[in-house]
């Protein structure tokens, strides 16, 4: 199948590319820019006047909710979610049910992502058994499997030993850890950033320190094992320090950020509207600055979805009781647009941290638009605005805080693997 | 851009009447001074013959306590029956939500038995918020205390309390001293006095009994008695509950009580006309002493009195923000 994407403003980081030309897709991958290729007859003609064409986006963090909870999402829904939000590939989160701690559960979900063909799923395997924190799960043979990476997410692994030995066994095998910091002891039963407005509203706040004292464990023990490793979603403006100091000292460790975390603080919660009830927590405006600024200098170099869909009954409850997170695989790419209308990075530079950068976190071919490479890609209006509605959300999780607002940029199309997924 | 509205414009109606009560915050000095006024003559009139008001006749109170209290519930129950409404008292267990049941789904079922009101009693922060949210727009909510968010009925007979014996708040120094922490009452009692334009307000806590900032509430911090209670005109104590000393915040019982617990040596550095209060039950012997708590310059059965007052009075006020609300609702429907 050959598709010409015609008269876009083509935008790839990793080509120095930012110019209108035609974009030609052959049998899957891309094979020019510009000129067409000798004997080219496009099957499909895709407009892109007044649109932006980038590399499909990566979202290093989704909860795909399959297999286990299916109420709340399952592959379907939310990879079709994805590329309905310019997303190409998923990065997703091991606390499924069956956890992806077997080479079954996480062949499982690339199969049935594969057979759907809609978005590209990469799962990230349980560093430790049941995520428990105390068996190291068969990190070899799950990367073998197709795990990119290990995580314990928010359940820290509570023996320091225990966390030394699975960074080193890591390491040995050259594999990726993602940390998702939290000192389970300090986070408590809190359900909100620790500060005036938790005080006020009665609610068990999670401490900054809960964050920071996990970012310098980790760290420390990264550096003495040598482990590839990743921070997800960092809230606080003190760990964007912590992980500033360490790679000033030599360390590759690389970080990341929800977009709510760049866009949203905890004043939010004011009104106990559980739409707000996320984790990591929404902290201060002093921390948004933080993470801002991060994102400005490179500290933090990709924005993620962060992506928790939740069946309505989750987030039906008084605000402790019901479950954090959002939906947020159709809001990425819009809300991510606003930080280039505040004037916080050039457009260029947000399509990096969606593309290239956590391509090169995760050490994979995507996130290009290079000549050669396979052809995911991303085509939206960046001046089209559009009102956030539950109809509006292919995601099976209507939890977003932002239903209701208007937002600025939509994806008009989207290619996975040269085949056109998603047309509006 | 992606800033949330004012939290507590929902339990005023848009013409500034009460409609839920669910916290003293963002409430207008005037609307408190109101509720004082009227809690004031309810007070008057509980000391008569005949002790009821016929403002409620007709209305059905549900008292939904998800957790226990016998004290506020029976108050409750009482300023219902005196303003003669119809009473229904339900200690909802907790445990049957574990049984798959919502919250939603209890509020969908006592909707259809027709209440006027709930009386809402629960151990989450922001309950009675999110009750208010989701009930029919016809059920007035009182908050009777969501968690460690917000007890305001209880602030409310504290003020009149402090009124009725001090006259004018502004003047005022006042100490509050305890578990602030878990205290939804410490919270509302803040907000009423800092509304009602008190001079000073001071906590007095142990660093592990006080939450992060809480000085942005206006208050002044203290963590030790002697300097806190100096030159006080109220001390409002707390209830300590004996599950804090399971979880590092305190040592033991008598340490607190040495450090904090009120005693007559205590008390005599607060002003020689200082007086005492205390939301009740007392635990006598660790946050009071028993001279004290009996003594001339103890209120706290007054504030049992006027409990029943000012409960009667957000009541009445609440029915009746709701019903000029209904009445509007009916006529935007004919029109």
């Amino acid at each position: 199948m050959n598709i010409v994407i015609q008269g876009g403003r083509v935008i790839d980081p990793t080509q120095h590319w930012d110019e209108v030309a035609d974009l030609y897709v052959q049998d899957g991958t891309i094979v020019a820019l510009g000129q067409a290729p000798e004997e080219f007859v496009a099957d499909e003609v895709i407009d892109a006047r007044d649109q932006v064409v980038c590399p499909g986006l990566i979202d290093l963090c989704t909860n795909l909710r399959e297999p286990g909870f299916t109420q709340k999402g399952t592959i379907a829904s939310e990879t079709a979610a994805a590329v309905a939000g310019g997303i190409t590939t998923l990065v997703v989160t091991p606390d499924t049910r069956p956890i992806v701690e077997t080479a079954a559960v996480a062949e499982l979900i690339q199969d049935r992502a594969a057979d759907l063909g809609f978005a590209r799923v990469l799962p990230m395997g349980a560093l430790t058994q049941g995520l428990a924190g105390e068996q190291l799960a068969p990190l070899h043979g799950l990367a073998s499997s197709g795990c990119v990476a290990f995580t314990n997410m928010r359940n820290a692994i509570h023996n320091s030993q225990t966390l030394l030995r699975c960074l080193e066994y890591a390491a040995t095998h050259d594999l990726l850890v993602v940390f998702q910091a939290q000192d389970n002891a300090l986070a408590g039963n809190g359900c909100m950033h620790d500060d005036t407005t938790s005080t006020r509203l009665g609610l068990v706040g999670i401490p900054e320190t809960a964050e920071t004292i996990e970012v310098s464990r980790c760290l420390l023990l990264v550096e003495q094992t040598g482990v590839r490793a990743h921070f997800g979603q960092l809230s606080c403006e003190r760990s964007v320090r912590l992980i500033e100091a360490a790679r000033e000292r030599g360390l590759q460790v690389t970080a990341d950020v929800t977009i709510q975390n760049l866009l949203l603080t905890d004043e939010c919660v004011n009104g106990f509207n559980s739409a707000y009830h996320l984790q990591p927590p929404l902290r201060s405006p002093l921390d948004r600055a933080g993470l801002r600024q991060g994102l400005v200098t490179g500290t933090i170099t990709a924005i993620c979805s962060d992506h928790q869909p939740h069946d309505p009954i989750a987030k039906q409850a008084p605000f402790a009781a019901t479950e954090p997170g959002m939906s947020g695989l159709e809001t990425l790419l819009p809300l991510s647009l606003s930080l280039v209308e505040q004037q916080l990075i050039e457009l260029p530079q947000l399509i990096e941290t969606l593309t290239a950068a956590p391509a090169r976190i995760l050490d994979i071919d995507a996130g290009t638009l290079e000549i050669g490479s396979q052809a995911d890609i991303c085509i939206f209006d960046p001046a089209a605005e559009w009102t956030l509605t539950p109809e509006a959300l292919r995601s099976a999780g209507k939890n977003t805080p932002f239903l209701g607002q208007t937002l600025k940029g939509q994806v008009n199309a989207t290619l996975m693997d040269g085949r056109i997924v998603f047309r509006r | 851009m992606f800033e949330a509205t004012d939290p507590n414009a929902i339990q005023l109606t848009p013409d500034g009447q009460l409609r839920h009560f669910l916290t003293i915050e963002g409430l207008p000095r005037e609307l408190l001074t109101e509720i004082l006024d009227t809690a004031d003559s309810f007070v008057d009139m509980s000391q008569q013959q005949v002790k009821k008001v016929p403002l409620l006749r007709g209305k059905t109170v549900a008292n939904l306590f998800f957790e226990n209290s016998t004290r506020t519930l029976s108050t409750f129950e009482l300023a219902a029956k005196r303003l003669s409404a119809d009473v229904l008292n339900l200690n909802i267990n907790t445990s049957s939500t574990k049984k798959g049941e919502t919250l939603k789904d209890t509020l969908m079922t006592l909707e259809a038995m027709h209440s006027d009101m709930f009386v809402v009693r629960h151990a989450d922060s922001g309950a009675a918020h999110f009750i208010a949210q989701h009930v029919t727009p016809n059920v007035a909510v009182i908050n009777a205390g969501d968690g460690r968010h917000a007890h305001p009925t209880q602030a409310m007979l504290d003020m009149l309390t402090i009124r009725r014996h001090k006259g004018a708040f502004e003047p005022l120094t006042v100490a509050i001293v305890g578990d602030i922490l878990h205290s939804r009452v410490a919270r509302s009692q803040i907000h009423a006095l800092r509304t009602l334009g008190v001079g000073e307000i001071r906590v007095i806590a142990p660093k592990t009994l006080l939450p992060r900032h809480i000085e942005a509430l206006g208050v002044k911090v203290y963590t030790e008695m002697t300097p806190g209670l100096r030159d006080v005109d109220v001390i409002m104590m707390l209830r300590l509950q004996k599950e804090r000393m399971q979880s590092a915040l305190l040592p033991n019982e008598s340490e607190f009580y040495k450090l904090y617990g009120l005693n007559r040596d205590k008390l005599a550095y607060a002003k020689p006309d200082a007086v005492v209060m205390h939301p009740g039950p007392i635990n006598r012997g660790v946050e009071i002493e028993s001279e004290v708590a009996d003594g001339p310059r103890s209120l706290i059965l007054d504030q049992v009195t006027n409990g029943i007052a000012v409960r009667m009075a957000v009541m009445s006020k609440a029915m009746s923000g709701q019903l000029s609300q209904r009445e509007e609702l009916i006529q935007e429907e004919q029109a």
